[in-house]
């Protein structure tokens, strides 16, 4: 790979450009490359991985088995992809993907636009918002940031740690600062008691699923390690300025515990803001309660010349993100005229029938990790969207007394998702509060329409782009 | 659920919630008819100015409108403040409109001149101004503003907040407001009009057509032609930054809240849900240009919307002529003109007649020579 | 609380928080740097002037915004930690200042 630091590095056209340098990404980009095409991988971090592979190529954790085998994986999609002949823009973010498949990317301040004959985003997942009173205190972050912590900087969350929500992602997390020898005053799980029920149907699927030896062993490890208390039904961070107690009801009772951090996890969701943006078509999925996009059986959206792969096509995990990425790359390489239609058949299907052992359980584990609904929706007092400041209850009034639609119309009222983030931490508890509070669902609700910039760009960057005299004219009028 | 009503408003946008809540105000059983969460959607994507200046070249009854709901503007926003509980930002300290060209600012004052000879409309005061008279009211301004004009009487609100204050203010007054009732149908029936939607047939004594670019359909349905286009808008808006600017400009100003809003481009296009890069690209430069430490702020959003624009771009305000106590209100400006559709123009359709004064705003003005 | 694991690796890298002398490693970004010196809060809102603190560490939130080289409001999270690097913290200026 050639690794680009500045936006005048980037060349004008791409074959492929690839979003997102998680497994999805570098699987795609490696593959393309490898063919052939002409690639740009582009990603906002300032080395390759993803979130689940951070820093795998850098981390300062010399101690392999803290992090486990399947985090070093990542090691060798890593390597070859180091090894091809893509593009890697480190650093960089994609501001703008138009239909028309002009990209904006930003970088130090300066930005260029480029155009691409195919793209494939894998902008993967986020962790699915967790409004609880007092999220917003110093002290309060999520589960994965943590993780993070460990795998960029082997820095660990000390003092009295209390870790709490659900999905398999907490196990492994708990799992790893474990073994890193720290501890946790608490384990608060608020899996609903309810799931193993509606999760029971889906368990044969499950059975031969390749996550399930690990999970038992993980959570078998943790258990023998940590307090957890299961049966969690609601949690509130208090302090003045920071954390200071974590409030919390297990079995009817009410319990309150010192503690200077609070971890939140509860799942992860796909991350579809620039999907959005672009205009490529959502739709609801009722076992992962979640938006994903419109695709095909190659991962294309519904906007021609845009594909997605890895977690933010839909969660599957890491090993089947990458099994994705390719998946993707094999139709971009046919839709190039790089390889034939035959040939991209050809060579999917070992990928495909990879793929399919994986998919195998993964609807017993979006049923059994479905967190509660009221972790899901903003109470009363608790600050749903972060940037704007606005309530639970502040959305429940304009929905009752305005008899408000959607979050479009909420947004113009309230201003929730109209911050720094673009809705990417309130959009799920916006749709599910306005559901709840309509008696209606996310799906009839209806997620908030996007726009770039996905990622902010400055007013000097916009200024630099290229302006006809026709736009001019349209502006400048006297 | 009733269905019955004395007055039905179709739209919920600024012009509909406007006409709504005066309806209402006014002690009529009022129904707000709107489409769903996404629609085109002209009344969240303004640049929320109440403006004067420049206003109504070609038609001095569109001027004389305007200053009349300029004027009202205060009165209306302190009242309707009052009923729902919160401010809407509403301030009229004067505004600018600022000329980057000699070129442009004689363009300008051209207009200025002509809209002051045009005559009929009450003379206000719109000082043409060069760049270091500009520089001494306004000093953040740059060295490449080579002019621009001045008028006391503009001003600029909070225009979400007006929007949800509208809302608030028509649900208060025991307004019924229901989404996702495009109207499908509209038939005259016994006494009044009877409107379909997905969701049940509403009936109203009389009705007023408010839904934008959709009333060319609704129209026809009542017996009118509403010759309205879309003529399209981007607008970018930045991160919150410490105020810097304590009045509003005609492209750019500083909401309430800290944002910087910086618009407004022209152009004939009909798709709300395309932006031109290039465009973005002249309003962010021009915003530089005008205000140099602009440069390094972030841009958080952009957009564009549907202006609703006539073929003179004024408003068009009538009675059907073959369906009486059906109306239709369709203008752009739903800022500026929310006080005079709340008050000045709702008071008329609440009592069944549209005033003389409002002549010039009939479309048979589009329609002379089919007529004559 | 935060610590460092018992296990060197990385090189250090000197930095300044607002004004003051501070280290970080190799591999940092900003905020896992500033948490690492036991910086949390680096911002008050832009709306309420609360304090907040880096939440997600993956670009999402935006709640890691600093000053970097005089530049305000940038995701400390997405950004390497480079020596000389003047990090600044905006509490008590939620809303940018228009210089930065």
């Amino acid at each position: 790979m050639k690794t680009l630091s500045h936006v005048n590095d980037l060349a004008e056209h791409y074959d492929l450009v690839v979003i997102g340098a998680g497994p999805a990404g570098m699987a795609a980009a490696t593959l393309a490359a490898d063919k052939g095409a002409q690639v740009l991988l582009v990603d906002e971090n300032p080395t390759f991985g993803g979130q689940i592979y951070r820093a795998v190529s850098s981390t300062p954790l010399k101690d392999r088995a803290l992090l486990g085998a399947d985090y070093w994986k990542g090691e060798a999609i890593g390597a070859a992809f180091s090894q091809s002949q893509a593009d890697y823009f480190p650093g960089a973010t994609v501001w703008q993907l138009s239909p028309e498949l002009e990209l904006g990317i930003s970088s130090g301040g300066r930005t260029a636009v480029l155009h691409a004959r195919r793209v494939i985003m894998a902008t993967g997942a986020l962790e699915r918002p967790m409004p609880i009173k007092g999220w917003t205190l110093p002290g309060v972050m999520t589960a994965g940031a943590a993780q993070i912590l460990l795998k960029t900087s082997g820095v660990a969350v000390s003092g009295k740690v209390v870790l709490a929500g659900c999905g398999p992602l907490l196990w492994l997390i708990a799992a790893q600062y474990l073994a890193a020898g720290k501890r946790f005053d608490a384990i608060l799980d608020t899996t609903p008691r309810g799931n193993w029920r509606t999760a029971m149907k889906d368990l044969p699927g499950f059975l031969t699923s390749p996550y399930l030896a690990k999970g038992l062993k993980l959570m078998a490890k943790v258990r023998r390690q940590a307090k957890i208390i299961s049966g969690v039904t609601a949690l509130a961070a208090e302090g003045e300025g920071h954390l200071a107690r974590v409030r919390y009801t297990a079995g009817g009772r009410e319990v309150v515990i010192e503690a200077d951090h609070l971890l939140l996890h509860q799942g992860v969701t796909p991350n579809i803001n620039m999907a959005s943006a672009s205009n490529c078509e959502l739709e609801w999925d009722d076992a992962q309660l979640a938006w994903k996009p419109k695709l095909d059986d190659w991962g294309n959206t519904t906007v021609p010349g845009i594909a997605i792969s890895g977690d933010g096509a839909g969660i599957a995990g890491a090993e089947a993100a990458a099994e994705r990425g390719r998946i993707t790359a094999l139709d971009a390489l046919a839709g190039l005229g790089i390889i034939s239609i035959a040939q991209r058949d050809e060579q999917a299907k070992p990928i495909r029938s990879e793929l399919n052992r994986y998919d195998r359980g993964r609807v017993f584990l979006d049923r059994l990790y479905q967190p509660a609904q009221q972790f899901r929706v903003a109470g009363e007092d608790t600050i749903a969207c972060r940037c704007e400041e606005v309530t639970g209850g502040q959305i429940r009034k304009a929905v009752t007394t305005l008899n408000i639609a959607g979050p479009n119309q909420l947004k113009s009222f309230l201003r929730c998702g109209m911050g720094p983030c673009q809705g990417r931490l309130c959009g799920l508890t916006v749709s599910e509060t306005i559901a709840e509070a309509r008696g209606s669902t996310p799906e009839a609700v209806g997620y908030y329409r996007l726009r770039a910039p996905v990622k902010p760009v400055t007013l000097a960057e916009l200024a630099s782009l290229k302006q006809s005299e026709t736009e001019i004219r349209t502006v400048a009028r006297g | 659920m009733t269905n019955n009503f004395d007055f039905a408003v179709v739209g919920g946008g600024l012009v509909g919630a406007a006409i709504g809540y005066g309806l209402a105000k006014r002690g009529l059983k009022v129904a707000m008819l709107d489409e769903g969460d996404v629609a085109k959607r002209a009344s969240r994507g303004n640049f929320a100015l109440v403006w004067v200046q420049s206003k109504g070249l070609g038609m001095p009854a569109y001027a004389t409108w305007t200053r009349r709901s300029s004027d009202h503007w205060g009165t209306f926003a302190r009242e309707l403040e009052e009923r729902v509980g919160f401010s809407m930002a509403y301030r009229r300290p004067g505004g600018f409109h600022l000329c980057l060209s000699q070129d442009e600012l004689d363009r300008r004052a051209a207009n200025i001149n002509r809209l002051h000879n045009q005559g009929e409309s009450e003379p206000y005061r719109i000082d043409v101004l060069d760049g270091d008279e500009i520089r001494r009211h306004l000093p953040e301004v740059g060295p490449e503003v080579v002019g621009g004009t001045y008028c006391a009487l503009d001003g600029d609100v909070n225009s979400l907040k007006l929007f949800r204050a509208l809302h608030e203010g028509f649900a208060v007054e025991g307004g019924h407001y229901r989404s996702g009732s495009l109207v499908q149908e509209i038939a005259g029936a016994q006494g009044g009009y009877a409107l379909k939607t997905d969701e049940a047939v509403v009936h109203a004594d009389r009705i007023v057509l408010a839904a934008g670019l959709d009333n060319v359909r609704l129209g026809k349905m009542i017996g009118l032609d509403v010759p309205v286009r879309p003529l399209r808008g981007q607008v970018i808006v930045t991160e919150k930054t410490e105020p810097f600017l304590d009045m509003p400009l005609s492209t750019v100003r500083q909401t309430d809240e800290g944002g910087v809003m910086i618009g407004d481009s022209q152009e004939e296009a009909d798709d709300y849900r395309v932006m031109r890069p290039g465009i973005n690209a002249v309003m962010a430069d021009r915003a530089v240009r005008m205000f140099p430490r602009l440069a390094n702020l972030n841009v958080v959003r952009t957009w564009s919307a549907l202006r609703v624009y006539s073929r003179d771009g004024f408003p068009i305000y009538q009675e059907s002529p073959t369906h009486p106590g059906a109306f239709v209100a369709s203008c752009h400006s739903g800022v500026t003109l929310a006080a005079a559709h709340a008050d000045l123009l709702a008071p008329l359709l609440a009592q069944g007649k549209l005033s003389s004064d409002l002549d010039a705003f009939s479309s048979r003005r589009f329609h002379v020579s089919a007529t004559a | 609380m935060f610590q460092r694991l018992p296990d060197p690796s990385g090189s250090p890298v000197s930095f300044t928080l607002d004004g003051r002398p501070l280290e970080g490693r190799q591999g940092d970004t900003v905020s896992s740097a500033l948490l690492a010196a036991g910086v949390e809060t680096c911002r008050s809102s832009a709306v309420s002037g609360e304090p907040r603190a880096p939440y997600c560490l993956m670009g999402v939130c935006f709640e890691c915004l600093v000053t970097i080289d005089g530049v305000g409001n940038q995701q400390g999270c997405l950004v390497a930690l480079r020596p000389g690097m003047q990090v600044e913290t905006q509490i008590g200026r939620g809303k940018r200042e228009l210089a930065r």
